[in-house]
């Protein structure tokens, strides 16, 4: 298990944290949205519930935006656009 | 057609849909697991019970424990998480959560304490507990959740949570009987004072740096909740106004407005596009900070009346039984085994996490040859009762099943194993936690939770220490996750 952040297109992220438990997701998910642009958009890929309470709460402090949540057997799947 | 034939088809619709719905529900696979685990909590209940209706004590435990845990997994109700994302992402959302379910839980406990079923004995007040909060809070940063929470999350089928408990077992069971070697790291007052408490011998309570901690210090200092403290003893002005109001709920609405200030007031203000801001603003904004997050707001709820309920229930059965300690009942229904030199066993009455995991670790390395009763924590107090009777030991094993329930059933269970770098976290972390809670006598629940919700200020210590080793915690962590991204092949954080 490593994590995984890489540019797929312009102006698309994928931070993939699977495996990870609380407060890596976090952390690796405000790290990846200081590299990225304002307007930018990340896919974040976690299995760990928790992480996810503290990542809403996390985008709604910093302005940046949810724009969809797919969550099914444990895993999650946002995509996130990042506010300015 | 009849008026009755048309009720009778329709009652034959409505059968056949209900069974319809039934057999898809019963057809995925995590239901089927849901009504497994159910099925054998009631099987198992009711096969204790027809042994001996005086199981219903340690059935308390479990059935609490099963509420615990699904209020954890629903509110994702972590301690650990309420320091670490303060710190970590600037998120208040846990710690806002933990004060309501502190408010809410003090006042059903003073409820419950003026009916006088309380079941709660204030904490020994000094320096040991910001010490032991301190390496605890320091301890659940790197576990990613604290004991409560490192218990749900093992119900969501977390291995590197289980590899937690099991580390938080056996440090404790090592640390509260470490060896004579041990004696010189303890001041020589310690050793002096232990010594005239005149303690049975096959204790060797001067011997072995936690006896000589408890008998040498811990027992020399006072315990006593605020209106023990002001001598108040009329029950209600005692229980509400004292112990509640004063100790719990005026505290944690101002821990509440500092969160705002600090935390959300900034994100609130620009979101709702707010530039001169008035005290009407402010407390739409901490009301707000509140309702943020719904689950985490419920489950602080939920858990709050709950253990006061708990404590009522316990209160409720020694009442019944006649009894001050789970013991007696063992005792008297022949289980006397893993009875302390007093004939008791672990039972504080209320949720209480760590020290029941200590005694698993302990019963362990007893089987395992090790002389495990020549101390006071497992000889004098807590015994090490074999865990299919260790009432507190199955309010954990409660948590985890209700966690397990609830996370089947939102489809959030997902069995994970723990890389190399979680496992060393997990055993290191809960090592440090073990210790951390034995220092203080309790961790965030025993120490912090129960202790302040029922009007014991020491709770308010340990969480200062908590506090503190989470904030070292994080920037320890942070270094740590700075020079991991920096070793990504890709070097994609650099």
């Amino acid at each position: 298990m490593a994590i995984k952040f890489e540019q797929t297109s312009d102006g698309q992220y994928e931070l993939d944290v699977r495996g990870y438990s609380c407060p890596h997701p976090q952390l690796y998910t405000k790290k990846a949205l200081q590299k990225m642009s304002d307007g930018d958009e990340l896919i974040l890929i976690f299995d760990n519930p928790s992480s996810g309470e503290s990542i809403q709460a996390m985008l709604d402090n910093e302005g940046n935006e949810l724009l969809e949540r797919k969550e099914g057997d444990g895993l999650f799947t946002w995509k996130i656009r990042k506010g300015s | 057609m009849s008026i009755k034939n048309q009720e009778s088809t329709t009652a034959v619709t409505l059968d056949v849909d209900t069974g319809n719905k039934f057999a898809a529900w019963f057809a995925q696979k995590q239901n089927r697991y849901v009504l497994t685990i159910i099925g054998l909590v009631a099987i198992c209940s009711a096969w204790a019970l027809s042994n001996d209706t005086r199981w219903i004590y340690l059935l308390v435990y479990a059935w609490f424990g099963l509420i615990y845990g699904m209020f954890l997994q629903y509110g994702r109700f972590c301690m650990a998480s309420a320091v670490r994302d303060l710190f970590a992402v600037g998120v208040s959302r846990m710690a806002v959560g933990v004060m309501i379910a502190l408010c809410l839980y003090s006042l059903v406990a003073a409820v419950v304490n003026v009916s006088g079923f309380g079941t709660f004995h204030p904490q020994p007040l000094g320096l040991h507990i910001i010490i032991g909060g301190l390496i605890f809070g320091f301890g659940i940063i790197f576990t990613g959740g604290c004991a409560s929470g490192s218990l749900y999350k093992t119900g969501e089928g977390n291995m590197g949570s289980a590899l937690v408990i099991l580390s938080i077992s056996f440090s404790q069971a090592f640390f509260v009987n470490l060896g004579n070697w041990s004696d010189r790291l303890a001041p020589a007052s310690w050793a002096a004072s232990a010594l005239e408490k005149d303690m049975p011998v096959e204790l060797s309570a001067d011997h072995g740096w936690f006896d000589l901690f408890t008998a040498g210090y811990v027992w020399d200092l006072h315990a006593a909740t605020l209106a023990d403290m002001l001598n108040v003893t009329q029950p209600i002005v005692r229980s509400f106004l004292a112990n509640s109001f004063l100790v719990t709920i005026l505290p944690a609405s101002v821990i509440l407005v500092l969160l705002y200030k600090f935390y959300f007031r900034k994100g609130y203000l620009r979101k709702h596009k707010i530039e001169q801001p008035e005290m009407r603003n402010h407390l739409q904004g901490i009301w707000a900070m509140i309702i943020s997050s719904k689950n985490t707001a419920i489950a602080g709820i939920g858990l709050g009346v709950f253990a006061g309920l708990h404590v009522w229930a316990t209160g409720a059965l020694r009442e019944h039984y006649d009894i001050f300690n789970f013991g007696e009942l063992l005792e008297d229904m022949g289980y006397t085994s893993g009875l302390s030199i007093q004939g008791t066993v672990f039972d504080p009455g209320y949720w209480y996490i760590t020290t029941q995991e200590a005694q698993w670790g302990a019963w362990v390395m007893e089987h395992m040859g090790m002389d495990m009763r020549s101390n006071i924590f497992f000889g004098l107090d807590n015994g090490i009762p074999n865990p299919l009777i260790n009432a507190p030991g199955f309010m954990s094993i409660g948590i985890i099943l209700g966690a397990a329930i609830l996370a089947l059933l939102r489809r959030e269970f997902k069995w994970k194993l723990p890389s190399m770098e979680t496992a060393v976290f997990a055993l290191v972390g809960g090592a440090l936690m073990g210790i951390g809670a034995r220092i203080a006598m309790g961790c965030n629940i025993g120490a912090f939770f129960a202790t302040v919700a029922n009007g014991d200020p020491s709770g308010w210590l340990f969480l200062l220490g908590m506090v503190g080793g989470g904030y070292v915690g994080v920037k320890v962590f942070n270094l740590w996750l700075t020079w991991r991204t920096s070793q990504l092949d890709d070097g994609s954080f650099l």
